[in-house]
């Protein structure tokens, strides 16, 4: 009760500080004091002192199960574990926006503090920028989405979180995406501001490539987060599925890797400025543009149909402002400077840059069409289709041969103008990873020629970086590590793919069935109960033909409140491949539906993610990066 | 001048991009799949809703009229929302209504039901979500107009609202 109180009275005092350091900043713009004003250090402060006192209000409602709390009504329940009630703040549409606006003014009030060199004008007005969106999102909560909704009577119950949000991997996904999506607000805000001050200069580029590789790597380990999650909750046996969900987080993932390394050439040459400029624009409005899809219910799953137009058009507006707002500025006070443009070699790193942006808008302007599509014929022809994973693969696995071949050469050039030098060796390392890739696919009969090439790009670019990590002598080094960790990342995708195998069967207790690398017999079935939910456990035992056994538990979790029953897979990881189980039940009771499958190289899928943060971090931390 | 065209056209193509995700908020996001093979419906045996005695499909369907299979759940928020638009088919005399009560508590079953009323002339129990599967059913809550021959003529996913009460009249007459 008082915690939702005084989570709902900070909200408004948050946006009563907003308004009021939003006005404080304009004034000290255009006053003659060469540095900012403390006032305005101090108000951002309270701006997000009282955001964090909201949120806290609203954590503790959750924790006391105030069920007088409608947004606490709808996702708790007394019996759940206080882990989950506390992730279940964020679990659900007013909580994950009332984090968005935390993030938003903890970063505002970082940039402030951290960009103390930086000139005056700059700053304020990167501030301004940001409060426009921080307002924004004030009004959108408080109109459309209040976390702090009174219910009376109080009811004694609440209807409960749903069970496959009940998950240690999802509970801290949101707050790790949602850092990646923010942080690109400040490079848009940053990106404006410099190019009304006319201050796009090596100076600023230096300062604003540390936002963008906090914000990359927050994303990175985001979307990772996510995949993880779908891979052993979901038990489809699989980490993407091209869902519009995932879609719209790899999105602004793809402009913000592009603008990364955009971002290097503009802080060498002074060029590509307007690549940094439309990258920053766009990454930020994707973010947005994918908060707009997944919350307004306009692009629907089939299995939630939870749809309030009037949300949905709130942010609509907003983000067509802020894309209107965006495209002025930038048409209005944007100069190209010509002669940086002439002064490119075609052979040196800025190509080589330039050609991995155009790979990225390809992979972007698929993956938007594709998601987008279906919205746009639905309401000019009235069809319904969805876009599925061929779609996707068709048009974007061919290109990924060119990608890793400009990969591996890209970085080996110079700055201004370069030659390719070792092109004996370079020939040599192509070679042997065709060889390689040929020996490894022998055995597969369908398209053999096509995966070969593909996967000796792969190879070459694996074999290139392990090189480049070993002999460059730490030159590069943070480089170098999220390339090969890319380069591991592909081979692991594509060797997943096609070694993986999979068997799906009925099969009751005692049974045994048998297919061609082996069998599974069911021993036995064993319940269990605890606090939330109720379980159902199998125990298999799986012979394969080289005679190793395996042990697998799947379970079946019947959920107290909301009533639903979930498959959890029991998954056994080793080095080279996991084993993958997971049950249903079928009609009659006696019979369960399984599905068996074995994918290969999946953890390595996640380890590469984590050397491609990994090259991120140390690229953050490391002085002088690219010499 | 050049740039001025330029400038119109990328203004022009945000517009519209903005008119087109407008109207698709404004569209019902109730997806009616086009059904080309009348399927027949599945025979099955389930439980009553009240008595919790067993009935085989062929006594449920046994009338030569039209029927219409409802999927709904007490936890499912939508099925709440399409709760009315059902009493008011219920009034419709020439047309039975079924219910398949999905994966669901029976005790907070029943409490809705008392709540909102019951426009069902039999409800069935699919404690584990079987029979909806069967049904070719993607979620909750979802309505199939099944015709005289028991085969499914029109499948509706997500919930019903005035509008496609209006289709399903249509379809009856």
């Amino acid at each position: 009760m008082l915690a939702n109180q005084i989570g709902y009275f900070s909200l408004i005092l948050g946006l009563f500080f907003s308004l009021f350091l939003s006005g404080v900043s304009i004034r000290n713009f255009y006053d003659n004091n060469k540095k900012i004003d403390q006032k305005v250090l101090a108000l951002s402060f309270l701006q997000f002192f009282f955001v964090v006192i909201s949120f806290l209000g609203l954590i503790f409602s959750f924790i006391n199960s105030d069920f007088g709390n409608e947004t606490v009504f709808n996702n708790s329940h007394t019996t759940k574990p206080l882990f989950y009630k506390i992730s279940g703040t964020w679990g659900n549409h007013e909580g994950s926006l009332l984090l968005w606006l935390l993030v938003l003014t903890l970063f505002i009030f970082l940039f402030l503090l951290k960009s103390n060199e930086q000139p005056k004008k700059y700053r304020i007005l990167t501030l301004l920028f940001q409060q426009v969106i921080i307002i924004g999102f004030f009004l959108f909560i408080l109109k459309t989405s209040n976390p702090f909704n009174y219910l009376f009577p109080i009811p004694e119950e609440g209807l409960g979180l749903n069970p496959i949000l009940q998950d240690p991997a999802l509970a801290i996904h949101p707050p790790i995406l949602y850092l990646g999506y923010v942080g690109s607000s400040i490079i848009f805000s940053a990106a404006l501001s410099a190019i009304t001050q006319n201050y796009i200069s090596k100076k600023w580029a230096h300062h604003i490539k540390k936002w963008i590789l906090v914000s990359w790597i927050c994303l990175t380990l985001g979307i990772m987060l996510g995949s993880i999650w779908a891979y052993y909750e979901l038990g489809w046996g699989g980490f993407w599925f091209w869902d519009p969900v995932e879609n719209v987080s790899l999105m602004p993932w793809l402009t913000l890797t592009a603008l990364l390394h955009c971002i290097l050439v503009l802080e060498k040459r002074l060029a590509l400025t307007s690549w940094v400029v439309i990258l920053s624009i766009t990454t930020f409005t994707l973010s947005m543009c994918g908060t707009f899809l997944v919350r307004s219910g306009i692009l629907n799953s089939v299995h939630t149909f939870a749809n309030d137009p009037e949300r949905g058009i709130f942010i609509l507006i907003f983000l067509f402002i802020l894309v209107f707002l965006s495209l002025g500025i930038f048409f209005f006070f944007h100069k190209e400077n010509n002669k940086n443009i002439n002064r490119i070699f075609w052979l040196s790193k800025e190509t080589s840059i330039l050609i991995n942006n155009w790979f990225m808008m390809y992979f972007l302007s698929v993956i938007l069409i594709g998601t987008t599509y279906p919205i746009f014929l639905d309401v000019i022809s009235g069809q319904k289709i969805s876009v599925g994973p061929p779609f996707y693969q068709k048009l974007i696995v061919p290109f990924l041969i060119p990608f890793l071949l400009f990969m591996s050469l890209g970085p080996k050039l110079n700055w201004v103008k370069s030659k390719i030098e070792n092109k004996f060796e370079l020939i040599m390392l192509f070679i042997i990873s065709a060889f390689l890739s040929f020996f490894i696919l022998r055995k597969l009969s369908s398209d053999l020629l096509f995966n070969t090439i593909l996967i000796s790009s792969a190879f070459y670019l694996f074999f290139i970086t392990i090189k480049d990590l070993f002999i460059k002598k730490f030159k590069n080094f943070p480089q170098s590590v999220a390339h090969f960790g890319f380069s591991l990342l592909i081979l692991s995708i594509l060797f997943n793919s096609i070694f993986s195998f999979e068997v799906i069967t009925n099969i009751k207790v005692g049974e045994k069935f048998t297919f061609k690398r082996g069998d599974i017999s069911f021993e036995k079935i064993e319940k269990n109960e605890n606090t939330n939910y109720n379980s159902i456990i199998g125990h298999f035992k799986i012979n394969d033909n080289k005679g190793k056994i395996t042990h697998l538990k799947p379970e079946l979790r019947i959920y107290n409140q909301p009533i639903i029953v979930t498959s959890e897979a029991d998954i056994k990881i080793t080095l080279f491949s996991d084993t993958f189980l997971v049950m249903n039940t079928v009609k009659g009771k006696k019979y369960f539906n399984i599905r068996y499958q074995i994918k290969a190289f999946m953890v390595w899928i996640w380890i590469s993610v984590l050397l491609i943060c990994l090259g991120g971090l140390m690229s953050l931390f490391k002085k002088q990066y690219e010499k | 001048m050049k740039n001025n065209f330029f400038y119109i056209v990328v203004g022009s193509f945000f517009i519209f991009c903005f008119i087109i995700f407008y109207k698709g908020l404004n569209n019902s996001n109730v997806y009616v799949p086009n059904i080309d093979n009348k399927k027949s419906i599945p025979v099955f045996i389930a439980n009553d809703f009240f008595s919790e005695n067993k009935i085989s499909s062929e006594k449920i369907f046994n009338d030569k009229s039209y029927y219409i299979l409802n999927i709904w759940a007490s936890w499912c928020l939508p099925c709440r929302k399409e709760h009315s638009i059902l009493m008011r088919l219920s009034k419709n005399k020439s047309i039975k209504l079924v219910g398949l009560n999905y994966r669901d508590n029976l005790d907070n079953a029943k409490k809705f039901i008392e709540e909102l009323g019951n426009p069902y002339s039999q409800i069935l129990i699919d404690k584990e979500g079987t029979l909806a599967v069967e049904f070719g059913a993607y979620g909750v809550p979802e309505t199939f107009i099944i015709d005289k021959d028991n085969k499914i003529i029109k499948k509706f996913i997500g919930p019903l609202d005035l509008e496609l009460l209006q289709e399903i009249e249509i379809y009856l007459k």
